[in-house]
């Protein structure tokens, strides 16, 4: 559907995007992932042709967005960030200016509009003011103004920012909803919200993709190692370390309880690979007398993938 | 062409949603009435000589207002990345807001017609004069809508877009009347820039193709720069 190759933006000197490349396939609900300043926005500035990128190119069902913008405007529906709206106009007034610059025809106007008002919840503010209306509306006229003409191809920067956890849901909904005929490009930094909208999550970090697989995938193929936590009363870590050392599987135990509860051992147990050691550890404790307070798996969630990927060097 | 008329009804429509238009509007009639009436009867002539002679000056002043906000008010709000992406070519976007502004000016000039219908009963009035100050008017309020509106598409800031614009028509006005600062082999050219001769002399009823095609070239520049002025901020 869109084919990205070698794309670059430079802003004077300053490297925004740096040489992406990327497929994006019909039908996929693609979430774009990134700190701040991470080149999201532009990215999705050359998607839409709103900037020309320094160099690279971007293909748009077959069609080169440098020289046929025209065409990939018109299968595109774009909410960019923060939803900047004529402040003006009447909701009313600019949905249906959106409408005829769509080419929407005059007779199915009308009930387009109100189909769209429908499905974004726009009933309620349809005759007020752009100025008068609060920023989750906003956001959801920016929606409407998007998915006017019912493009083929959705581009929406940070959809959800600004809204109140009931709309973030709701939009969630609708991207969910249009999701399964169109395909969704959308660029946000709430990961959960990623994690539960997305098929495939594109991770960018100072201009270049370091992460371009499905929340799933992504979490497996970092999870090299994973980590088992374990506190303990009436022991100590020597004699810890001397039992649980035998056991096939672990690489490393450490210690990580706070000076104030000298009579709780916290530790952390390193394991190797997809080897899973709690029932051997179970069993070697079994045979103390140590009392078990807790005794978990740790998770590797999305949050510590991120955060690994981004860190600064 | 229809992406045009579409913009065109938007940004023509928006002039009267806002304030803009009912000040500019009522401004331009109190300035100009004014300085043609208060000598009107003084002359004691049925013509619309000083009412003509005073618009490249007026307007120089009142269409940078009417322009300023074109582009600039959607650099600033950042609509303006909304309707580059919808399917619309920086042409279709240029030539709507431009016809915007010039319908706008003909509006405003809409209701001096009251003044050449009055003055008729009063006394025998040309109307060939008339009819080609109207339509210099026109001619004169579309180049520096054009230059307004490229004025506007330079910044964010309408103030600042105010002040060029202005700049740029003042420059247009008076430059011909500057003449003897300039060196010899340069006045020809000079005073061919001159908006105001060009204007005079179609309002004196003499419709010369020289005097049209300055006009359209100004026009023309106007909006050719402006179109650059977009291409550099892709």
């Amino acid at each position: 559907m869109i084919q990205v190759e070698s794309l670059t933006k430079y802003y004077n000197d300053l490297c925004a995007v740096n040489e992406i490349s990327l497929e994006i396939r019909k039908g996929e609900i693609l979430g774009l992932l990134g700190p701040n300043g991470a080149g999201k926005s532009t990215m999705l500035r050359m998607l839409t042709g709103y900037i020309r990128p320094s160099a690279g190119t971007i293909h748009v069902k077959n069609l080169d967005i440098a020289n046929q913008d025209l065409e990939v405007k018109k299968l595109m529906g774009y909410l960019p960030e923060s939803a900047p709206l004529y402040h003006d106009m009447l909701v009313f007034d600019y949905l249906g200016y959106v409408a005829s610059i769509r080419g929407i025809e005059k007779n199915k106007k009308f009930s387009r509009l109100k189909e769209i008002s429908e499905l974004c919840g726009l009933n309620s503010v349809m005759h007020m003011s752009i100025s008068e209306i609060s920023k989750g509306y906003k956001q959801r006229v920016g929606l409407a103004h998007a998915m006017m003409s019912d493009p083929e191809i959705l581009v929406l920067d940070e959809p959800t920012s600004g809204l109140d956890p009931n709309q973030i849901v709701e939009i969630r909904r609708i991207i969910k909803q249009i999701g399964k005929e169109k395909t969704i490009i959308f660029s946000t930094h709430i990961l959960s919200e990623a994690e539960a909208t997305c098929d495939r999550i594109v991770i960018i970090n100072q201009g270049k993709i370091v992460a371009d697989d499905s929340a799933d995938n992504l979490k497996m193929s970092l999870g090299k190692e994973s980590l088992i936590n374990i506190s303990l009363l009436n022991a100590d870590i020597a004699s810890v370390k001397k039992e649980l050392d035998t056991i096939e599987g672990i690489s490393s135990i450490s210690q990580i309880n706070g000076r104030d509860d000298k009579s709780v051992l916290s530790i952390c147990v390193t394991c190797k690979g997809s080897s899973d050691p709690r029932e051997e550890i179970y069993k070697k404790i079994k045979n103390t007398d140590w009392t078990i307070i807790d005794f978990h798996q740790e998770a590797k969630t999305l949050e510590k993938i991120f955060r690994e990927l981004t860190k600064e060097n | 062409m229809k992406q045009v008329i579409n913009i065109f009804k938007k940004e023509f429509g928006d002039y009267f949603v806002s304030p803009i238009a009912y000040i500019v509007i009522s401004t331009f009639l109190l300035v100009t009435g004014w300085f043609f009436f208060s000598t009107f009867f003084l002359y004691n002539q049925a013509n619309l000589r000083n009412f003509f002679s005073l618009l490249p000056i007026t307007f120089s002043f009142v269409v940078p207002a009417v322009t300023m906000r074109l582009f600039s008010e959607e650099l600033n709000v950042g609509s303006y990345e909304i309707l580059l992406t919808m399917p619309v070519t920086f042409m279709d976007v240029i030539l709507g807001k431009f016809l915007a502004g010039v319908t706008f000016v003909a509006a405003m000039l809409l209701p001096t017609i009251a003044y050449p219908i009055a003055i008729s009963f009063m006394g025998q009035l040309d109307w060939g004069p008339v009819i080609g100050g109207y339509i210099g008017a026109i001619l004169l309020g579309a180049s520096f809508c054009s230059i307004g509106l490229f004025a506007s598409a330079l910044t964010r800031n309408q103030i600042i877009a105010f002040i060029i614009a202005m700049a740029i028509c003042f420059s247009l006005f008076l430059i011909d009347k500057m003449l003897f600062f300039i060196p010899r082999n340069l006045v020809g050219i000079i005073g061919y820039m001159g908006a105001d001769a060009h204007f005079q002399n179609i309002s004196k009823g003499i419709i010369d193709s020289r005097d049209i095609l300055f006009f359209i070239s100004v026009c023309f520049i106007g909006l050719y720069s402006t179109h650059i002025a977009m291409q550099g901020k892709k």
